[in-house]
Parts: structure tokens; C-alpha cells; sequence
């Protein structure tokens, strides 16, 4: 364990940021479509938060966060989420990701458009955010178990 | 081998700085990406038939929505490259 | 001199792209450490990057979100203001998501190569894999195939 894990107010400091931060990222992620934001850049952000808790707090309290098989199973769910969309609108007789086909308001397609696009980044957003936290486990990992040995 | 590399380096900048007196001008609106009706049309229409004030996430999930779903793709088969390269098997 | 210092004020952002790309370019072909030539590629994609959203850029434009776009009158409001080019934001939004992956990767592959070799220095690992496999070498079997 490193002087900085040890220190007392980084500990503090990234206690008390760190729900902020992902509460910004679900934001950035939410707010794509009206303003600065989307699923790519929501993703990383939230994916630096649980890094940041990880760096500090230890490899393994982060695992105990978010575990190996539970982002695995968040990297598929998002893009699971996105071509599901897509083969929703082929179901409902448009082509693949024509929002405007799905009869959620019949009388106003470009209303679903907005509903879909923002139901598509929350898809792009949890696969980046998974893919970021496992890229920074996988890269850690050894030094953890060497540690533990 | 510093110096041939060296000197391939600056051959290839002046032979680009030389190529990029034709573009436009920083901040011209009469350049031709601009005026092309695609820009124009995208920005017309875009919020009428995606319901999306940001153009940027209009185009990204609407227009080019096939390519944003290959561009998933690609950063989760980057994840699952990375873990097949590195993660140890459980025991 | 003025037309000169028109030239200048006009192009001179594409002079500091080109500028970027050659040291990363440089960085790629020149260094041995295999850490420093990703640095490399990624200070090329960089310039890249920068190169397109200043081909978008619009003076007096303003971000590309449609002013008042959450109210009832969006579409007359839009035609009045100035909006940079959205079309090179979004496809550099796509090289920056497929730049960060392949940085990804080939970092992956460097640490993998630092386990297997104890070097990341490119003379190391060929020296290295030149003597302890040389059934896999394909530079080592021509030679010893000339050598019988």
C-alpha cells in the first residue's frame, strides 16, 4: 500500500466525491440528447469514478463493487440493449434503428425518435463504463495477487 | 537511422503544409463542408425528425445509428480482447 | 506583407496540426520502446482529431445544440443563429471511441510482451526471441537453412 492510499484526506476526499461523480456521469448520460453529452462520454466518466474508488481503496474493494463476472454482464447487457433496439424497429416493420416505427405514439414519431435515442445511450453508456473498469482490473490485476501472496 | 527518420519526418510535413494551402480558411462559413446541403439539412431538420436538440446525438443514434452500434462493438470486443490477453485463469 | 499575414492568420492552425502529427510520426518510427511508439500514435490521432474539429469550426458559430430546442417553437428559432459543422464532431466522436480502443489493445499486448521477453525495447525482444525460439523465427530459419 502506497503513502497516497494511506493518506487520511485523499481517503476522505474521495469518499465524499465519488457518489458525485457517478451521479454526474448517470448526468452527462441522461442529458445527451438535450445538451454537451451521451453514452460515450457519461460511460467514462462513470467508469473513472469506480477507477478513482479502486486506486485508492484497493483493487479488491473495488472488486467488491463491481465483480469480474458482473461486468461481464454489463458489457453485454448495454450492447445487448442497442441491437435489441434495433431489431425492435424491425419487428414493428421499420428497418433496423428507424425510431419512428416503433407505434409507442402513433401520432408523433420523431417523439419515440427522442425516447429511443436516449434508451440507446444509456445502452452505449453502461458497455463503455464496464469496458473502462474491466481494462483497469485486467491491467491491475497481478499486483493485487502479489501482494496477497 | 535517427537522421533518415528525421529527415522522412520533415519531408512528409512540407509535402502536407504544401498540400493544405487549397483548404479553407480556419472559420470560414463559405467553406464547402459548410455549404454543403448535407450540413445544411442536418441542421434543419434534424431536431423535426429525431425529436433531439443536440445534433451531434441526433446524427450519432439516428442518422448514423448502424455505425455508432459497430463503434459498441468494437470497444467491447477491445474489453474482451484486453481480458482474454491478460486476466488469469480462476482457480 | 499583409497578404502574408493573411496567410498565416488563416492556416496557421493546420501548421500546428501538422506540426503534432510529425512528432508522433517520428515517435512511431524512430524510438525503440514499444510504450513510447503508442505514445506516438496516439499524439498522431490526436492531430488528427484536432485537424477535423477545426475544418467544422464556423467564426461567430456557436455549439452545435439547437438554441431553444427544448421548447414549443424549436424549428423557427433554429434557422436564426450561427452552428458549426456537426458532421466532424460525430466522426471524430467515432475515431476517438476506436483510438481508445486500440490503445487499448496494443497496450495489453505490450504488457503480455513485457511478461514473455523482460523488455519492452524492440532490439531486446527480437535478440531475445531470435535466441530462445528459433523454430519460430522466421528471420533465424532462413539463416540456418543457408548455414546447412
Amino acid at each position: 500500500m502506497s503513502r497516497i492510499q494511506e493518506s487520511v484526506i485523499v481517503r476522505t476526499v474521495v469518499r465524499i466525491m465519488v457518489p458525485f461523480i457517478l451521479l454526474f456521469a448517470l448526468y452527462v448520460i441522461m442529458h445527451g440528447a438535450g445538451g454537451p453529452g451521451g453514452g460515450f462520454q457519461g460511460g467514462v466518466i462513470f467508469g473513472a469514478g469506480i477507477i478513482l474508488y479502486a486506486m485508492i481503496y484497493g483493487i479488491d474493494a473495488g472488486k467488491k463493487k463491481i465483480s469480474d463476472a458482473l461486468d461481464r454482464i454489463l458489457a453485454s447487457t448495454g450492447l445487448t440493449i442497442y441491437a435489441g433496439t434495433g431489431l425492435l424497429c424491425i419487428i414493428s416493420g421499420g428497418m433496423l434503428l428507424q425510431y419512428g416505427a416503433v407505434p409507442l405514439l402513433p401520432d408523433n414519431p420523431a417523439e419515440v425518435s427522442k425516447y429511443l435515442i436516449d434508451f440507446v445511450e444509456i445502452g452505449i453508456g453502461i458497455t463503455v463504463s464496464a469496458v473502462m473498469i474491466s481494462l483497469f482490473f485486467d491491467v491491475s490485476s497481478p499486483e493485487s495477487e502479489e501482494a496477497e501472496e | 537511422m535517427k537522421t533518415l527518420a528525421l529527415f522522412v519526418v520533415i519531408l512528409a510535413g512540407a509535402m502536407l503544409i504544401y498540400a493544405g494551402q487549397d483548404l479553407p480558411a480556419f472559420g470560414d462559413i463559405n467553406s464547402p463542408a459548410y455549404q454543403h446541403r448535407m450540413t445544411q439539412y442536418f441542421i434543419e431538420n434534424s431536431l423535426s425528425e429525431s425529436g433531439v436538440p443536440n445534433i451531434v446525438t441526433a446524427l450519432l443514434a439516428n442518422y448514423r445509428g448502424y455505425d455508432t452500434l459497430g463503434e459498441t462493438t468494437v470497444i467491447f470486443t477491445a474489453g474482451m480482447a484486453v481480458i482474454l490477453l491478460l486476466r488469469r485463469r480462476e482457480k | 506583407m499583409s497578404g502574408v499575414l493573411d496567410i498565416v492568420y488563416a492556416e496557421y492552425n493546420y501548421w500546428i496540426y501538422v506540426t503534432l502529427m510529425m512528432i508522433g510520426f517520428y515517435a512511431m518510427i524512430a524510438k525503440k520502446n514499444l510504450i513510447k511508439k503508442i505514445i506516438g500514435a496516439n499524439i498522431f490521432q490526436t492531430a488528427i482529431f484536432l485537424f477535423y474539429i477545426s475544418l467544422g469550426e464556423v467564426e461567430g458559430g456557436t455549439a452545435p445544440i439547437l438554441v431553444g430546442g427544448h421548447g414549443e417553437h424549436a424549428a423557427e428559432v433554429a434557422h436564426e443563429v450561427i452552428y458549426v459543422n456537426p458532421l466532424p464532431h460525430v466522426l471524430i466522436l467515432t475515431a476517438i471511441v476506436v483510438a481508445v480502443s486500440t490503445t487499448a489493445v496494443a497496450l495489453a499486448l505490450v504488457i503480455r510482451i513485457y511478461q514473455e521477453y523482460g523488455s519492452i525495447e524492440e532490439d531486446v525482444i527480437l535478440a531475445a526471441r531470435r535466441k530462445l525460439q528459433p523454430e519460430f523465427s522466421e528471420h533465424a530459419r532462413l539463416k540456418g537453412g543457408e548455414d546447412e
